[in-house]
């Protein structure tokens, strides 16, 4: 898995829906990069301009809540940003987080002690949160192996093609 | 073990005896949706399955609704992916122009949900389903890829809350007055990753149009799902769309919950949810009669039958106030015919009401109804985020059908019983 070194913090409130990060007005297209030239543009006009490869998204409770558009963490994704922290999710969102491979972490301390413009270290095996602005390390809930196979595998969609391939080599076609 | 509805069908669906809350377990599916917006990303997805087929050619819903009929080229184009897809693989519910109808309310008119069944949709309102005692849930367009190819998915089993109801609801109260006092009660995350399961006495009285609404808002206060138990309701209900044997599964008596909330129907009041948040509740009759430029009757959650004849009832022979644009969709082409047969549409027309072709439209900002800088809207979807029916500047407030008309004929927001007085309830 990937690490984040030293990464800027963009800081928000608690029930950040998935409206605001890709507004409904731009779903007629899953072009991520398209998407990315949106995201969170409703709360933040400055973020989509702003934010730099390997930043860390920082929020409250129920990052995500809202419509189950995928749109929105491949539009986090693509913008570059390496971790969402939050202080809880929206289920959608997470399963969808997991699905697509964004990096996400449930960590109420890490995310109530950040501030936008903090700079931030996150090893996602070890599962811990360092603030390097305000020097504190915080632990955040490790994922269960199950979604982290997922995760392990690159996604959903490679975790189901490797489990078909393994069933093909069995002699068991699923396929059938 | 003992279980709560929701864990029993699970258990039924993954093959184990029992589950109990926080279990992982893989279920097999009855029906896989998707729509215009997240189809595309799915079939994207499915595509890169080496080899993939669709499980069932019959267990696989597409519905254009959010942007069709197309807004655009690129709506166009999304909902042109998705009839080539339906085509290539011969999937036997695809629905064009003509027969298409907003997905919560078209699958279960046309019989596709029933009880004891488990559903995957990658829309978040899919939780609508729980209404006839099915267990159903939003996905992402993945999941629905990885499902349309596998027939099954991953869950993990939800601890649930109970909502007892007692008593019978009064004057122009309904299950969406219901819904939201609860969801301005709990929180938007107060049911987070639980399923809502509703019980008690006062569900006989409810009609099923109102359990789909209540349903259909499980996913506002966060929840996995929101549940019914089966009832005589429930069963003609079934029997009037489908002819497909069905499970019925109900809660054991001794089934934990991690929390029980007893509501009595008859203190439930007309409630609007100011901006921002499904939770920002108030009394209809509290809202200090903030001015409206629009009002907008539809959605899955109201655009039923029974919301149309309501809100026709209130803007016959009233009218819409001047400066207020009323906006009328009917939530399926069905009952769009019946509101046409009954005079409803005519009722509407009439009293200076717009009226659309089924589609999502303007619940997601999507068309036919976009709101400007500094414009606000009553609306009788589900939703009032920001920017949710257009400029980030603009406000929605959610209500029910009864008060959504009672404000288009006012121009503010207005507790229905001071327009026109309630009439008795069946
Ligand atoms: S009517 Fe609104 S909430 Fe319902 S499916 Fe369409 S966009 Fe979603």
């Amino acid at each position: 898995m990937k690490m984040a070194n030293g990464y800027r913090v963009w800081k928000y409130g608690d029930d950040v829906d998935t409206d605001v990060i890709v507004p409904a007005r731009y779903l007629t297209t899953s072009v991520p990069s398209e998407l990315a030239a949106h995201c969170m543009e409703d709360i933040d006009s400055g973020f989509a301009s702003g934010v730099m490869k390997g930043d860390v998204i920082v929020a409250g409770r129920n990052f995500g809540c809202g419509s189950s558009r995928e749109h929105a963490p491949i539009a986090i994704k693509a913008s570059g940003v390496s971790c969402v922290v939050a202080a809880s999710f929206a289920r959608i969102f997470y399963r969808n987080a997991i699905n697509i491979g964004l990096p996400i972490l449930e960590c109420p301390e890490a995310a109530a002690e950040a501030d936008s413009g903090d700079m931030m270290e996150i090893d996602l095996e070890a599962g811990t949160v360092s603030n390097l602005t305000k020097g504190a390390t915080r632990n955040a809930a490790p994922f269960p192996p199950f979604m982290r196979g997922i995760m392990e595998a690159g996604g959903l969609i490679e975790y189901v093609s490797a489990q078909r391939k393994a069933a093909t080599v069995d002699g068991k076609d699923e396929r059938a | 073990m003992a279980m709560t509805m929701t864990q029993k069908i699970l258990a039924a669906h993954s093959g184990e005896v029992s589950v109990e809350a926080g279990q992982l377990i893989e279920a097999g599916l009855d029906l896989v949706l998707g729509n215009d917006v997240t189809a595309p990303v799915a079939i994207k997805e499915f595509r890169k399955i080496e080899g993939a087929k669709v499980f069932d050619r019959s267990k696989i819903a597409l519905v254009p609704d959010h942007f069709a009929p197309n807004k655009d080229i690129k709506a166009a184009e999304q909902c042109k992916a998705m009839r080539d897809f339906a085509r290539e693989h011969n999937i036997e519910h695809y629905f064009e122009i003509g027969c298409m109808g907003i997905e919560h309310a078209l699958l279960p008119e046309r019989g596709l949900v029933l009880p004891g069944e488990l559903v995957i949709g990658a829309d978040s309102h899919t939780c609508t389903y729980g209404a006839v005692g099915a267990f159903s849930t939003g996905v992402g367009s993945t999941d629905m890829a990885a499902g349309m190819a596998t027939g099954r998915a991953w869950f993990k089993v939800p601890a649930a809350i109970r909502f007892v109801l007692t008593g019978k609801m009064a004057g122009w109260a309904t299950g969406k007055d219901l819904i939201l006092s609860i969801i301005g009660a709990i929180g938007v995350d107060g049911a987070l990753y639980r399923s809502m399961e509703f019980d008690g006495p006062g569900v006989a009285a409810l009609s099923m149009d109102e359990r789909f609404s209540i349903a259909n808002m499980a996913i506002e206060a966060g929840a996995k799902n929101g549940i019914f138990p089966v009832d005589e309701r429930t069963r003609a209900w079934a029997a009037s769309v489908s002819s497909r044997p069905f499970a019925e599964y109900s809660a054991d008596a001794d089934a934990e919950y991690e929390r029980t909330v007893e509501i009595d129907l008859a203190s439930v009041r007309p409630t609007v949810a100011f901006p921002h948040l499904p939770s920002n509740t108030r009394l209809a009759a509290d809202s200090g009669g903030v001015a409206v430029d629009q009002v907008v009757i539809g959605s899955c959650t109201n655009g039923r039958i029974e919301d149309l004849r309501v809100a026709a009832s209130i803007l016959k022979g009233r009218g819409v106030a001047r400066g207020v644009r009323c906006i009328v969709f009917p939530a399926t082409q069905k009952i769009y015919l019946e509101a046409v047969r009954e005079g409803l549409v005519e009722t509407f027309i009439e009293a200076g009401a717009v009226v659309s072709t089924p589609t999502c439209g303007p619940c997601l900002g999507g068309h036919m109804g976009i709101l400007a800088e500094g414009e606000r809207a009553v609306a009788t979807t589900n939703r009032n985020f920001v920017g949710r029916m257009g400029h980030p500047g603009s406000e929605v407030y959610l209500a029910s059908p009864a008060t959504a008309a009672a404000s288009a004929v006012t121009g503010r927001i207005t507790d229905p019983g001071a327009v026109m007085a309630a009439p008795e309830r069946a």
